[in-house]
């Protein structure tokens, strides 16, 4: 009587993916024209008046990377988080805790989600921002900015999935974006380098995973960077093993989903 | 052979509040059983365990001899659920929806089996509707067919046709016994006794957590209700009078255990000589079993829901 099945997850990326798509006009679109106003707003105030990396980058080329990255970032947690608490609050989440998925199944694909939702959003700026800085075309280590880009995506992604199923209502899930998301992500270097902050703001800075993302994603356009890659890979893997953990073994418990 | 969903002391307890406590039947392949009990009795509770959807404290749920925690997958590929609440995607459209909860189960290309559930469902003309478009009677059609996108062999319809309009009913439950003949085991809980009583053969009963009776509707019908005779003549017999329920302008309603009773009865009317002008056997119905079986103070609340819910299906 029942067919032999395939995996579900598909699916469900699928459906987190539809999901966005449908609604590309305020997922991606706006996302975008938010970053190139940064880019124009910011490039225009700052770029006679700060140097980076020595003078070796102009302050619009290093600005980019930056605003890229955080696009990816704040994206990603946006979606995977509004997707769950939506299906939490509208109650059709029963849609997918009746199916045969398993946790893994789960994570996988709201995590997937995010990361192309995050990923369409950074390429859409990064191609905007082109029009500005063609010469960052030329980036020297592609593949490490990719590898930032997909840990960074992944992260936050599964950060986004882990704050909605803790949240109850969308006031908690804003608690998460104004007062960890966007300082954490403004207060990184996404606009400057560490190297311009007074001491104890160059070490606070250390203890901010975000820091990392963005100054190992800036490596890979510029070959210049505040600590070392490598250091910035380490630190970005071993978060996103460990809240990929956090979160799986959550799910397994079925901790606010099936209560 | 498995039961289709087997309870073994299934207890559950949300802070001080028992919702189950206990609880232990089964329902066998192929039968249409009714769930019933008043609001809170932990209906839902079990049935949310059955699904998945919510943990026992203790004791064990299987679907067709599949443990739903530990062997899940295959026990959720064997329940289709009809939840109680009216939920939708507002994001997709009615096919959309259908498509995607088959690929949820693994299933790409059920478009035939899709289209059928259509059908049967009187949703083919609203195939391509976005969900946030159709009326509550619609979504709740396209609930159903959600359920039955992996032809699942047994079917737990939580309260479905609460605010449903009656030719909808009428449809739904067409299409659900037709599955149910071919060879689904139907689980059902509803308020409406009336439905109950016209579709399932065996019934459970709880309240406040714990089974309370649990027999064939024909058992659970005779047993705690009983048959009453109305006979229009000048008396009953002496040797009756003490069953006699009672009594309006020259009819008399009389109690009777079996039907066979009603033999003795005629035979000592005879005896004593009393002619009969008229006789009727009144069949108790689901309500009086439930009403008696919950008693106490439930029995006025119940009562009326019971007649509000008989007025609706007339409507």
């Amino acid at each position: 009587m029942i067919r032999v099945a395939g995996a579900g997850w598909p699916t469900l990326l699928y459906k987190e993916l539809l999901r966005f798509w449908k609604v590309s006009f305020q997922t991606i679109a706006a996302p975008v024209l938010t970053a190139l106003l940064y880019l124009l707003i910011f490039s225009h105030v700052l770029e006679a008046n700060v140097t980076v990396f020595g003078g070796a980058v102009g302050y619009t080329a290093f600005l980019v990377p930056g605003l890229v990255m955080m696009s990816v970032l704040q994206n990603a947690f946006a979606n995977s988080s509004s997707s769950m608490i939506q299906s939490k609050l509208t109650g059709n989440l029963i849609f997918i805790l009746l199916p045969p998925l398993s946790p893994g199944d789960l994570f996988v694909a709201y995590v997937l989600g995010a990361m192309v939702r995050g990923l369409a959003v950074g390429l859409g700026v990064f191609v905007v921002t082109l029009f500005f800085v063609p010469s960052l075309l030329a980036m020297p280590h592609p593949l490490w900015a990719l590898s930032f880009a997909l840990l960074g995506s992944a992260i936050l992604g599964t950060f986004g999935l882990l704050a909605g199923m803790w949240a109850e209502k969308f006031d908690q899930l804003a608690v998460f974006q104004n007062f960890i998301i966007v300082p954490f992500t403004f207060l990184s270097g996404v606009f400057y380098s560490i190297h311009s902050l007074p001491p104890f703001w160059q070490a606070a800075s250390r203890w901010n995973p975000f820091f990392y993302m963005i100054d190992g994603f800036r490596y890979g356009f510029f070959g210049l960077s505040d600590v070392p890659p490598l250091l910035s890979l380490a630190v970005v893997a071993g978060c996103c093993a460990a809240l990929s953990a956090l979160t799986l073994t959550l799910l397994r418990r079925g901790w606010k989903l099936r209560n | 052979m498995s039961a289709a969903v087997e309870f073994i002391e299934v207890a559950r307890s949300f802070g001080s509040v028992k919702a189950l406590a206990g609880v232990s039947f089964a329902v066998e392949e192929g039968e249409f059983f009714g769930l019933l009990g008043p609001n809170g009795a932990g209906k839902t509770t079990l049935i949310s365990i059955a699904a998945g959807l919510t943990r026992a404290d203790s004791g064990t749920a299987r679907i067709l001899g599949h443990d739903v925690t530990s062997d899940y997958r295959a026990a959720r590929r064997s329940l289709g659920v009809v939840p109680q609440e009216l939920v939708f995607d507002p994001f997709f459209t009615v096919r959309e929806t259908l498509r995607i909860q088959s690929g949820y189960f693994g299933l790409r290309d059920n478009d035939d089996w899709i289209d059928e559930i259509l059908h049967h469902l009187d949703l083919t003309s609203k195939a391509d509707a976005n969900m946030r478009s159709l009326s509550g009677g619609m979504k709740r059609r396209v609930l159903v067919g959600q359920a039955l996108v992996h032809k699942p062999p047994v079917i737990v319809l939580d309260e479905p046709t609460a605010g449903v309009d009656v030719e909808l009913r009428q449809s739904l439950w067409g299409f659900i016994r037709k599955l149910n003949r071919d060879g689904h085991t139907i689980i059902l809980t509803t308020h409406y006794l009336e439905e109950a009583e016209a579709l399932c053969g065996r019934i459970a009963m709880l309240k406040a957590g714990s089974v309370v009776a649990l027999d064939t509707k024909h058992n659970l019908l005779s047993r705690f209700a009983g048959i009453t005779v109305r006979l229009a003549a000048d008396r009953v017999p002496a040797a009756w009078r003490g069953r006699v329920l009672r009594e309006e302008g020259g009819l008399h309603f009389v109690a009777l255990d079996h039907y066979a009773d009603l033999e003795s009865l005629l035979r000592e009317m005879r005896v004593e000589g009393l002619a009969i002008r008229e006789l009727a056997l009144l069949e108790a119905d689901l309500e009086d079993v439930f009403l008696k079986i919950m008693g106490g103070e439930m029995e006025n609340a119940g009562k009326t829901a019971g007649r509000a819910g008989r007025a609706e299906a007339r409507a």
